[in-house]
């Protein structure tokens, strides 16, 4: 079935030799994510997202039908993800690039993009700078520093001036650290002390403490989610880390769903900013989340937002150029995009075209006999501090 | 015996050299996808590039049994060499290749000392370590490397000032195949050479050659060196046609990966890796394409029934074939 396809798109290509749109009724997105490998879990809840976006909106938009073309990339491997782009431009003749899990692979697609004058919209990668590569680029996941710098500077705001900082040796935490530690210093903090653990680190007991050693008022910890958060969890507790007198903030991945259940009630008290949490009460989270299990049999996660509010402003920016797919028009539309997701009221900046959204400050809490993140602060309208600095 | 007795084994290596009309099909074939998919010009070109580092592992592998599972060490080194110099401004690809190509050769000499005092599996544990030590600096080294989001900046200017490296992958593959063509003259030159065949005699023998009169060890590093600096240059090619170098290109699964195409293909003979890369890359874009989630079922497939009833690799079963219908006519 795909070797005709791929022989009529040939062919309309030979001798137009321009791309391959057999169809004029029809836009297609290219999915670069990641299906299978280490990552494959994350890129399949992006994927999800998009499913379940798609489900509830239907096919068609502006009076012509949506087709999605995935790749998958297998990892962070650049140069496969801008090859995909490549042929996914000049072979399948797609109108949007979609998806990018990972920053590498988003930075290399947006080469093409640029090149090409393709819509793409960046569904997770959270690295600030990608967004700069790309005239033609929007993110609808979250950028790390927009939490972290938040999260640094809403600490610091409630009081908290001794502060001690955790992360796990890899590029997220370098750069969780660096975002925390500049807002907390400059809303008035003061980081009293610093540690990076290494990856695949069992045993956390050491290094809470030597955090204890130095009596801070708080812990600012970013550990990847799976097994870790309970380990560290774990050596809270046993060091007698009191989270009432002792607040302990960490990122949404550390008190995500599975990472909750792992830890249990050590868990208890962990303070957290993020973007987005599936227990939310919004009626258009409820409805998501339900649709959302009777697809897919879990829960949606931050990935799986970010892939459905990406595929809404993908439907939002063709609503607005009426079905025009042309890259100019499509970015011009979707620039200063504003709507209701499940995860609150976010938007596109006009001048960055990076995701604006609200930054909930949430405590673990158990409601009901589960462990939930409970919103009890929010900061709202987050734009990405790097650009914002200009940076 | 026959008359011929002291002339034959010198025909055998004449009737070896000689260029075979299936080689000047295959290196004809390989102009194909310029006038018939034009759409899959980048797909060709990482194929040449893939088929590349191929050949320089069998040049190790095949011919002198130097087992490697850190082989992308090599590869990735030319990779960011090449992608460095384009980003600190000197963008013209045939100089960054030469320096890709210098670089990894002086990583491979200096590494060819350890190489040349092991076999077997000693060697796969310390090419394994050595690739794994490379990967790990270079993640480490995140202000030089750009660490896990790669590196970034890398502007190839055009190609002898006239060609530039475009969407559609002409210029991308036309200079891999071209790189790729030279390459395999210069391996087969060697191969065919007394030096080729003293590799082979320490694949079959490593002990023996010395006791000959061939000093291995020597051999080896030459050799090495050699495979280095190929690894190096497709390594090169790869940061200069795609403009991206990450963390993968030193990867362990790399290294896994041209082991595994080699094999497919058969190790020990100079189209193996050529025809192993082609068919693997082929199937990988098409079983992916096909079913995004699950392909890796289907690549796992094709190489146990290779591995099954092809033991010494695609080329291996197609010279068996050809065997079987000749002594059959």
């Amino acid at each position: 079935m795909n070797w005709t396809r791929m022989g009529v798109s040939c062919a309309v290509a030979l001798f137009v030799s321009a791309s391959c749109a057999y169809a004029q009724g029809t836009v297609k997105i290219g999915l670069i994510n990641v299906l299978s490998g280490q990552f494959a879990d994350a890129g399949i809840q992006l994927d999800n997202g998009v499913k379940t976006y798609m489900k509830q909106h239907g096919d068609t938009v502006a009076g012509k039908k949506i087709e999605i073309i995935r790749r998958d990339v297998g990892g962070p491997a650049p140069d496969v993800a801008k090859r995909f782009a490549q042929e996914l431009v000049v072979r399948d003749g797609v109108d949007v690039l979609a998806g990018f899990l990972l920053t590498p692979n988003a930075l290399a697609a947006a080469d093409v993009s640029a090149q090409a004058k393709k819509f793409m919209v960046v569904m997770n990668a959270a690295t600030s700078v990608i967004i700069t590569k790309s005239p033609y680029m929007i993110r609808t996941s979250v950028t790390l520093p927009q939490v972290m710098e938040t999260f640094g500077a809403w600490a610091a705001k409630n009081g908290l001036k001794k502060c001690y900082t955790m992360v796990t040796d890899y590029g997220p935490g370098h750069d969780s650290e660096a975002a925390f530690q500049r807002a907390f210093k400059e809303a008035g903090g003061d980081i009293v002390g610093s540690v990076r653990f290494p990856v695949a680190n069992p045993d956390f007991s050491a290094f809470v403490q030597r955090a204890k050693d130095v009596n801070p008022e708080c812990i600012f910890i970013f550990i990847p989610g799976g097994a870790q958060p309970a380990a560290l969890g774990k050596a809270f507790a046993e060091r007698g880390i009191d989270f009432s007198k002792t607040k302990v903030l960490g990122s949404g991945e550390t008190t995500a769903e599975q990472a909750l259940k792992a830890m249990g009630d050590a868990g208890l008290g962990l303070i957290s900013a993020w973007h987005y949490d599936y227990k939310s009460k919004v009626p258009l989270n409820v409805e998501f989340v339900k649709v959302f299990n009777e697809m897919h049999g879990r829960n949606p996660d931050f990935f799986s937002i970010g892939g459905y509010d990406g595929m809404h402003a993908i439907y939002e920016a063709l609503k607005k150029t009426g079905g025009n797919t042309d890259g100019d028009a499509l970015i011009a539309a979707a620039k200063g995009l504003k709507w209701e997701s499940p995860r609150g009221p976010m938007s596109i900046d006009a001048d960055t075209r990076d995701v604006v959204q609200t930054i909930y400050i949430r405590r673990v809490e158990k409601v009901g006999g589960e462990l939930v993140n409970v919103p009890f602060d929010k900061v709202e309208n987050v734009k990405d501090p790097t650009r914002a600095r200009g940076g | 015996m026959t008359p011929f007795t002291l002339s034959e084994p010198q025909r055998h290596l004449e009737a070896q050299i000689r260029w075979q009309p299936v080689e000047l099909a295959f290196w004809l074939a390989t102009l194909l996808p310029f006038v018939f998919a034009p759409n899959y010009l980048v797909l060709a070109s990482q194929i040449a590039i893939t088929a590349l580092f191929a050949l320089s592992l069998d040049l190790i592998l095949g011919y002198a049994g130097i087992v490697s599972l850190g082989h992308a060490a090599y590869f990735g080194f030319g990779s960011y060499t090449a992608g460095l110099i384009a980003k600190w401004g000197w963008g013209e690809p045939l100089t960054g290749l030469a320096a890709a190509a210098v670089a990894a050769g002086v990583l491979g000499y200096a590494t060819s000392f350890i190489i040349a005092r092991f076999r077997h599996l000693a060697l796969i544990m310390i090419t394994l370590g050595l690739g794994l030590l490379l990967a790990e600096a270079a993640n480490s080294a995140g202000w030089l490397t750009g660490g896990a989001d790669g590196l970034q900046g890398v502007r190839m200017w055009k190609l002898f000032g006239a060609f530039q490296f475009d969407l559609y992958g002409t210029t991308a593959y036309t200079y891999s195949l071209t790189i790729l063509f030279l390459a395999f003259l210069l391996a087969r030159r060697l191969i065919n050479s007394p030096f080729g065949l003293a590799l082979r005699g320490i694949r079959e023998n490593a002990v023996r050659m010395p006791a000959i009169g061939a000093p291995s060890p020597a051999h080896i590093r030459k050799i090495y060196t050699i495979a280095a600096v190929m690894a190096g240059v497709a390594g090169g090619l790869l940061a200069q046609t795609t403009e991206t170098v990450s963390l993968e290109t030193l990867g362990f699964a790399r290294s896994a990966d041209v082991l595994v195409i080699l094999i497919l293909g058969g190790a020990g003979r100079l189209y193996g890796g050529l025809v192993g890369a082609i068919i693997y890359m082929v199937a990988r874009d098409q079983f992916s394409g096909i079913n995004p989630q699950y392909w890796y079922f289907w690549i796992g497939t094709l190489l146990i029934a290779v591995v099954l009833f092809l033991p010494n690799g695609v080329l291996g079963g197609l010279t068996r074939l050809m065997r079987l219908v000749r002594s059959a006519a």
